[in-house]
């Protein structure tokens, strides 16, 4: 960080006297004004289009009645207190919620324990992450309906006859209320573990060597070495990939729409899949300032949460 | 690969032992049979099951050609289901992602970071901003905005310029290349400016072909991102023969028996696992995720 700090500062000294000099349109373009721009264009033009004005118009939207008919009218309030007093929210919130939290179980300790044994291996190691990583590059539209294959609740389905090897199931897996849910946090944990384990990978290398060393010489055993040089070492990004998966989960859309609509009995209704049917699920046009309040909600609930989060461990983090 | 070795946890000292040998070796090997399974098993029956005839896929999912292979699969999903041409509107939805990807950050990370305009730094603020911005946000206005766009009255529903242009709104690309502008030697610049190259022979004979390396990133990454794309070609490409592959498989696995659809889905992988195979080091480096999530 430091290097480049320094190269920022140098490199700002170069141009900035041409701009100082007069300050008049002419002078402003053959000062190179008027080339920056043309090279700034493309990224103002697009971030602005399709990031900037979007994010205002949410805002804006989520206080209107709009359904693209009728000329937009302000209602105030009023979308929140519709969405907060719809019987689906809270379900929504509780799958949500319940799909995060199984991530995160499923998900977090399996690429770390993964990755700490996969840096200590000494051949071969570009397979293990190849391997670790293939899922992650399979369109998630196919690995969700593969997955669904997988998961047909008959007796022949795939992971029946697999289970049927050890005298287990059948299993309804997507079909039934309880374990929907927990079948579609598998193919989520399947599918992303892979990134996951190459950023422990990467960050791995940066563990200073002679740290390890000082804990052998102190006589560590391994679990020691794991636990008091290892982890420590990786809190940081340990920190950053739990939260980036929070607020990855809580957005989750593609495994509850297409593997089971919400279904069965609203079991797997997330927040996202809801913002969906507000907005695009009803044929004779969308309720499009419910959908922006809820998504300004989720949004800012996850605001709030990463910034309370980062607050909380702040002096684990950086210590 | 073997310069980024980690540091080394078990000394070579403690690998002598045996039983850390024994027990650290084995688990390794069990990582290993575990991730052939899990990670490769399932594309694996996936191959398999594609040129497999439905009724032996139904039936008995687990065995290996019971009765033959059926190559027809694969020609009936291409030809008869129209997956080939799903898959050239996939291919021409990626080129054009990636394209105006690749124009974005480039010229706006040269911007940012080697012309440096007064408001560079207010611009590089409101880009990081939308980092924090979650996608969900998004979804509805920029639909609205596709719908009826401001200013110009004309509905681009149905055009890949829907796909392609929000595509751009990149600020991960942006950063990206900005910092490898950021770490070039200002020597060369300098160089060059005093040689008489103006900002645009200093962008295309100078510091793109420095820039070989972070552009190859940011390809991979567009490319890929473009293929595995749903939801947004969902909503703006309502036409069904606009639409890519990742959009037509639910419709195609309810119309199809289960012996072409499993093929189409194949055809579906083939370009991000032959990409995956030959640009291994772009993902596995984790230079792309791991270096932002650092800074």
């Amino acid at each position: 960080m430091d290097a480049i700090s320094d190269i920022e500062v140098k490199g700002a000294a170069l141009p900035a006297p041409r701009h100082r000099v007069r300050r008049t349109p002419l002078s402003w373009a053959r000062g190179g004004g008027l080339s920056a721009l043309v090279f700034m264009a493309p990224m103002l033009i697009v971030f602005g289009a399709f990031s900037w004005y979007p994010i205002v118009r949410t805002v804006v939207m989520s206080l209107q009645h709009t359904n693209l008919v009728q000329a937009p009218t302000w209602v105030g309030l009023d979308n929140f207190s519709a969405v907060i007093h719809d019987p689906q929210t809270p379900i929504a919130v509780k799958n949500t919620a319940y799909f995060a939290l199984l991530a995160l179980v499923f998900g977090y300790p399996i690429p770390l324990a993964a990755a700490v044994l996969m840096s200590e291996v000494r051949r071969a190691r570009g397979w293990f992450s190849a391997l670790a990583y293939l899922p992650v590059v399979i369109p998630p539209v196919v690995a969700v309906l593969l997955w669904k294959v997988f998961y047909d609740g008959s007796s022949v389905g795939v992971f029946n006859t697999i289970l049927g090897w050890v005298h287990l199931g059948p299993y309804p897996w997507l079909q039934s209320q309880q374990w929907a849910m927990p079948s579609l946090v598998l193919e989520s944990t399947w599918a992303n573990a892979g990134g996951t384990v190459i950023i422990y990978l990467a960050a791995l290398t940066g563990v200073n060597a002679e740290l390890y060393e000082a804990a052998s010489v102190d006589g560590a055993g391994l679990w020691q070495k794991v636990w008091r040089v290892t982890l420590p070492q990786l809190r940081g990004v340990l920190l950053v990939t739990m939260i980036l998966q929070i607020i990855g989960t809580a957005q989750v859309f593609l495994e509850p729409f297409l593997f089971t609509s919400g279904g069965p009995a609203n079991a797997t209704l997330t927040v996202m899949l809801q913002i969906y049917d507000y907005a695009f699920g009803n044929s004779l046009g969308g309720d499009y300032g419910r959908a922006t309040a809820l998504s300004l909600m989720l949004a800012g609930f996850l605001a709030v949460f990463s910034l309370v989060y980062l607050r909380a461990t702040r002096s684990w983090s950086t210590e | 690969m073997s310069g980024e070795r980690p540091a080394q946890l078990i000394s070579p000292a403690e690998w002598r032992r045996p039983g850390v040998r024994f027990g650290v070796g084995g688990a390794q090997l069990l990582l290993l049979v575990a991730l052939v399974v899990i990670g490769l098993g399932p594309l694996l029956w996936l191959a398999k099951s594609a040129i497999t005839p439905t009724n032996d896929t139904i039936t008995h999912p687990m065995a290996l050609f019971p009765h033959g292979v059926a190559w027809g699969n694969l020609r009936d999903a291409w030809v008869n289901v129209d997956v080939g041409r799903y898959f050239w509107n996939t291919v021409v939805l990626a080129l054009g992602s990636w394209a105006v990807q690749l124009l974005v950050a480039a010229t706006g990370g040269y911007a940012l970071s080697v012309l440096r305009p007064r408001y560079a730094r207010l611009v590089t603020g409101l880009l990081l901003t939308t980092l924090f911005v979650p996608a969900v946000v998004l979804l509805v206005p920029l639909y609205i905005e596709i719908v009826r766009p401001p200013l110009i009255h004309h509905s681009f529903i149905d055009s890949y310029w829907a796909v392609w242009l929000p595509a751009g709104a990149s600020a991960f690309n942006v950063i990206l290349v900005k910092r490898f502008f950021d770490n070039l030697p200002r020597e060369i610049f300098e160089a060059a400016r005093i040689d008489g190259a103006g900002p645009f022979v200093l962008f295309t004979k100078i510091v793109l072909p420095l820039s070989k390396p972070v552009l190859g990133v940011v390809s991979v990454f567009a490319v890929l991102a473009s293929w595995k794309d749903f939801l947004w070609p969902l909503l703006v490409l309502t036409n069904p023969n606009e639409q890519p592959i990742s959009v037509r498989l639910p419709t195609i696995q309810s119309q199809t028996e289960l012996g072409v659809f499993l093929a189409a889905m194949c055809i579906a992988c083939l370009v991000p696992v032959a990409g995956f195979l030959v640009f291994q080091r772009f993902f596995l480096r984790g230079s792309g995720l791991g270096g932002a999530i650092k800074g």
